[in-house]
C-alpha cells in the first residue's frame, strides 16, 4: 500500500496555495494596510502576502454577537442611566429577563457615556457577558449569585429590587459595595461580586470598538519604520 | 511490538525519518533535504502556514471571545499553537506531591509556533557548570563546538541583538534591534542605576529582509503568526523550504507510536497511528532522527522495547527519562503613577521585550549557584479579555461611573511586569518515566512526571523577587501582591509552566552515564539521532530554542558526513 492519504502534504503546491481575492474591507485605518505593506522592502512575489490577503485577516468574524452602535458625543456627565431602548429583539442565552434588565442597568453604572464615548450598553457588554457566560461556564455562578444578592440587598434596604429603586437608592447599594478597600465585612459577599462584574464590564467595554476608539489604541497595525519612543512621551516622563 | 501484524507498512525506504516539526525536526528537515537526502517527517498535529492561517491584524471585538483562551489555546483564541498543558485523550500522570504540567504543541512546527522569540546563546561557561561550582554535569562539548553552528542559525534563521562583549552571553550575528517603548526606557534607566545589566532584546524577528522574507511590520502579534514571516517559525522559515526540494514528505495527524528496529537493534522505521483514520502504519528510514520534544522523545524511546533494546532504545545506561529540568520561572508587576496618562502612541513593536536583563551578578557572593535572566512587560498593547483587571488596587480604591471610566484611561499602560527565567540544576527526584497502567487514546503508554525543586532553585526564585520589587520600588512603583513565602516557593511556577523542557536523553562522553554521544546519536543505536531538548546536559538561564537550532544543524551535518563516508 502507498503511504499517501489526503492529509499527507508534497512539495510546495500543496502548501503554498495563493491567496484567494477576497474583497478588501474598508476598516478604517490611519494609514491603510495594503499602503503600509506596500511599503515594506520588495520580496520575492511568491512570498509577498497579497493586499487581500491581509485585509482578509481582519476582515473575518463579523459574525460578533454584537451592534457596536456609534459613539455618543456629548453626552452628559453623572446622570442616572436609563433603561436603554431595547433595539433588536436580542434574546440573552444565559441570563433570565430579570436577570437581563438588571445587568443592562448595572453595566452603565459601571461604564456610563461621557464626552468621549458611549455606554456599556451601546458597547454591547451585556451581550459580550452573555456569550462569555454561555462558553465559560465558571461565571455562571458567581454572576447569578451576585445579582440575586444585589436584588436582595437592595430589598432590605429600600423593600425593593434594583431594577425598581430609584438612582439614588441604587447607588446607595453601589457605594456600599464599589470600594473593597473601605467597605464593611458584612458587605463581602457585593464587593467580591462587584470586583469581577467591574472587570467584566471593562473587558468586554475596552475591548469593543468604542472602547479602543476610546482608549486611542493605535497599534496591531503595519509600520514601515519602527521609530521607537515619541519625543512628547519622553519628555513627559524624562526618559 | 504490538499490531505489528495489522500495521500498514510504506514501500518507500526513506533516508531519514524525522519525528516532529518544531525547532529541531524542521532544521534537520531542512539541512539534511538540502544535503540531498529523502526524507519523511512525522507531525502529531494537523498542518498549519502562518501565511494563511495567522489570525494576525485582528481586533479585539473581530469575535465575541475577545481573544479569551480556548481549550485548545490556553494562550488565546488568536495564539498560533494548537496544543496546551492538557490535550484531550493524550493524558500524562504525576507521581504523588508532584507539580508538574506538560505542554504539547500539536501542529506543524509545535512549539515554534509559540515561543516568544527569545533566542540566547548559551555561553561558553553553560557547557562546563560542574567544572565551575561542581553541581549537575558539564557537557561533552563546548561553545566553540557549538558557536559555527550558532552563527550558521543566525544567518539562516535572523536574529536581532546589540554587540555587547559579555562574557557568558555571546553576541551573534545580529540585525538591528528596535528601540525601547516608553516603560522600557524607564526600566534601563532603573537598571543603570541598580547595577543590573540591561540590553536590547535579542529575539528572531529579522529587521531587514532575509533570504526572501520581509522584515518586521511591528504589529506586535507575533504569537499569533507572522503572515510574512518575518519571525521564526519552523514551517514557514525551514519546514516551507525543505519542501520546495521536493526530497521531504510531510505526513500530519501521524502520532509515533515507537521507533521500529531490525534483529541487529539497528533502527528500521518508526510506527505510528493515522490520527484521521485510526490506521496503524510504518514509515521506514535508514536513520531516525527523534524531534519530538525532551519529554515526548524520552516517551519514545522508553516505549521502543525489543529484544535488543529491553529498556528502551537508547537506554542501555538507564538515563532515558533522567536528568529532566524545566526553567525557573516567577513575575512580579507593579503599578508605576510616574507612567500615569501616557500620550497616546502605538507603543506595539515587535511581539516581545525590546530590552532584556542578562545575568548579572557573581554567585561566589550569594546563597545560590546559577542565574536567571529578566524579561520585561507593559504598554499599550491591544485591549482584550482581561483588560486591566482588578482597578479596585489602583489609589482610587474601585468606584463606579464616568470617574471609574476615566481611571481606566489614565492607568492604561503605567503598569511594568517583571519575570525571572533561571537555571534549574537537574536533580534526582526530577525526572519521567513509563506509567505502569496508563495508556493514551491510541493504546500508547504515558508519561508519569516526578518533580522537586531544590534549595538551589527556591533561593534563586526568592532572589528574583526581590530584585523585582526593588526595581519596582526603585521606579516609584507600587507592588499589590505580598512577598511570597517559602512555603509558597517564593512564587515559583510549576515545573513545565515555562515550558523549557530540556534533558531526558542526554548526552555524554560516555555510554555508562548518557544516552546519546556529542553528536546526539544514540550509544545503542547507531542510526537512531535525537534533535530537540532531550540531549541537553544543563538548562542554562538562557531559552533554548537557538541552542536546539545549533544542535540540531550539527547533528545534521555529522549525519550527512557519516553518509557520504559510508559510516551511516
Amino acid at each position: 500500500m502507498r503511504d499517501v492519504t489526503n492529509h499527507e502534504h508534497d512539495g510546495i503546491e500543496s502548501v503554498n496555495d495563493s491567496a484567494e481575492a477576497t474583497p478588501a474591507t474598508g476598516v478604517p485605518r490611519a494609514i491603510s494596510r495594503r499602503d503600509a505593506l506596500a511599503g515594506l522592502v520588495a520580496v520575492p512575489a511568491a512570498l509577498v502576502l497579497s493586499p487581500e490577503a491581509i485585509e482578509r485577516a481582519s476582515a473575518h468574524a463579523h459574525d460578533a454577537l454584537v451592534d457596536q452602535g456609534t459613539p455618543q458625543q456629548g453626552a452628559a456627565k453623572e446622570t442616572p442611566p436609563a433603561q436603554p431602548p431595547v433595539r433588536a429583539p436580542y434574546v440573552p442565552k444565559n441570563f433570565t429577563s430579570d436577570e437581563w434588565r438588571l445587568v443592562r442597568l448595572l453595566v452603565n453604572y459601571v461604564i456610563p457615556a461621557d464626552a468621549r464615548s458611549g455606554s456599556a450598553t451601546q458597547a454591547g457588554v451585556p451581550e459580550f457577558m452573555d456569550f462569555i457566560l454561555g462558553e465559560y461556564a465558571n461565571n455562571r455562578q458567581w454572576m447569578k449569585d451576585g445579582l440575586a444578592w444585589t436584588n436582595a440587598e437592595c430589598r432590605r434596604r429600600h423593600g425593593k429590587g434594583f431594577v425598581s429603586c430609584n438612582d439614588a437608592q441604587r447607588r446607595e447599594v453601589l457605594d456600599a459595595i464599589a470600594f473593597p478597600r473601605t467597605a464593611v465585612p458584612e458587605m463581602k459577599p457585593g464587593v467580591d461580586f462587584f470586583n469581577r462584574f467591574r472587570n467584566m464590564t471593562a473587558s468586554g467595554f475596552f475591548s469593543s470598538k468604542i472602547g479602543v476608539a476610546d482608549l486611542g489604541y493605535i497599534g496591531n497595525r503595519p509600520v514601515a519604520k519602527w521609530e521607537g519612543t515619541p519625543v512628547n512621551v519622553i519628555r513627559k516622563f524624562g526618559l | 511490538m504490538p499490531q505489528a501484524a495489522a500495521r500498514t507498512q510504506s514501500p518507500t525506504v526513506y533516508d531519514v525519518a524525522i519525528i516532529g516539526s518544531g525547532a529541531g525536526g524542521g532544521m534537520a528537515a531542512h539541512e539534511l533535504t538540502k544535503a540531498g537526502a529523502r526524507v519523511v517527517m512525522l507531525e502529531a498535529g494537523d498542518m498549519w502556514d502562518n501565511t494563511k492561517d495567522s489570525a494576525m491584524f485582528k481586533m479585539p471585538y473581530d469575535s465575541p471571545r475577545r481573544g479569551a483562551s480556548i481549550p485548545d489555546r490556553p494562550f488565546g483564541e488568536w495564539d498560533a499553537c494548537i496544543g496546551g498543558w492538557n490535550i484531550p485523550g493524550e493524558p500524562y500522570t504525576r507521581a504523588e506531591g508532584t507539580k508538574f504540567d506538560w505542554w504539547r504543541g500539536r501542529m506543524l512546527g509545535g512549539r515554534t509556533n509559540h515561543w516568544g522569540r527569545i533566542s540566547l546563546r548559551f555561553g561558553p561557561d553553560d557547557f562546563r557548570r560542574k567544572s565551575l561550582d561542581g553541581l549537575g554535569d558539564d557537557w561533552p562539548i563546548t561553545y566553540d563546538d557549538v558557536k559555527p553552528w550558532y552563527d550558521e542559525v543566525d544567518k539562516l534563521i535572523g536574529i536581532f541583538g546589540s554587540i555587547e562583549n559579555l562574557p557568558n552571553d555571546p553576541d551573534g550575528i545580529f540585525h538591528e534591534a528596535p528601540a525601547p517603548r516608553y516603560y522600557e526606557r524607564l526600566v534601563k534607566q532603573t537598571s543603570d542605576t541598580l547595577g543590573i545589566t540591561c540590553i536590547p532584546a535579542r529575539l528572531s524577528i529579522i529587521t531587514k529582509p532575509l533570504n526572501g522574507r520581509a522584515p518586521c511590520h511591528y504589529c506586535g502579534q507575533c504569537n499569533r503568526g507572522c503572515m510574512t514571516n518575518s519571525n521564526f517559525s519552523s514551517p514557514n522559515v525551514l519546514i516551507f523550504p525543505a519542501m520546495k526540494t521536493g526530497r521531504l514528505r510531510l505526513i500530519t495527524n501521524a502520532m509515533a507510536r515507537e521507533v521500529l528496529t531490525g534483529e541487529d537493534g539497528r533502527a528500521t522505521g518508526v510506527a505510528y497511528i493515522d490520527k484521521t483514520t485510526g490506521e496503524d502504519r510504518e514509515v521506514r528510514a535508514r536513520i531516525v532522527v527523534l524531534a519530538a520534544s525532551a519529554c515526548e522523545t524520552a516517551r519514545l524511546l522508553l516505549n521502543s522495547k525489543s529484544p535488543r533494546h529491553p529498556n528502551g532504545i537508547a537506554n542501555q545506561s538507564g538515563v532515558v527519562g533522567k536528568y529532566l529540568t524545566d526553567t525557573t520561572g516567577t513575575d512580579v508587576a507593579g503599578f508605576i503613577p510616574r507612567l500615569v496618562d501616557v500620550p497616546r502612541h502605538n507603543a506595539d513593536g515587535v511581539g516581545g521585550g525590546h530590552i532584556f536583563m542578562p545575568w548579572w551578578l557573581d554567585n561566589k557572593k550569594l546563597d545560590f549557584p546559577r542565574g536567571y535572566h529578566i524579561e520585561v512587560w507593559g504598554g499599550l498593547g491591544a485591549p482584550s479579555y482581561g483588560f486591566m483587571g482588578n482597578i479596585h488596587n489602583y489609589p482610587e480604591g474601585g468606584g463606579y461611573g464616568a470617574g471609574l471610566k476615566q481611571q481606566y484611561r489614565k492607568y492604561w499602560g503605567a503598569t511594568v511586569g517583571f519575570s525571572g527565567r533561571g537555571e534549574m540544576i537537574a536533580n534526582d527526584k526530577s525526572f519521567c518515566e513509563i506509567d505502569p497502567t496508563v495508556k493514551d487514546r491510541f493504546g500508547i503508554p504515558v508519561l508519569r512526571f516526578h518533580w522537586e525543586w531544590s534549595d538551589h532553585e527556591y533561593k534563586q526564585v526568592k532572589h528574583m523577587q526581590e530584585t523585582f520589587r526593588g526595581l519596582i520600588a526603585a521606579m516609584g512603583g507600587e507592588v499589590w501582591s505580598q512577598m511570597p513565602t517559602r512555603e509558597q516557593g517564593y512564587g515559583i511556577a510549576n515545573g513545565g509552566a515555562i515550558i523549557h523542557e530540556l534533558g531526558g536523553a542526554r548526552m555524554g562522553s560516555t555510554e555508562r552515564d548518557s544516552a546519546l554521544n556529542s553528536n546526539c546519536q544514540a550509544w545503542d543505536c547507531d542510526n537512531l539521532f535525537v534533535a530537540d531538548g532531550a540531549p541537553f546536559v544543563s538548562q542554562a538561564d538562557k531559552n533554548p530554542t537557538w541552542t536546539i537550532l545549533a544542535l540540531a544543524m550539527r547533528t545534521s551535518a555529522y549525519i550527512t558526513q557519516q553518509r557520504k563516508a559510508g559510516a551511516l
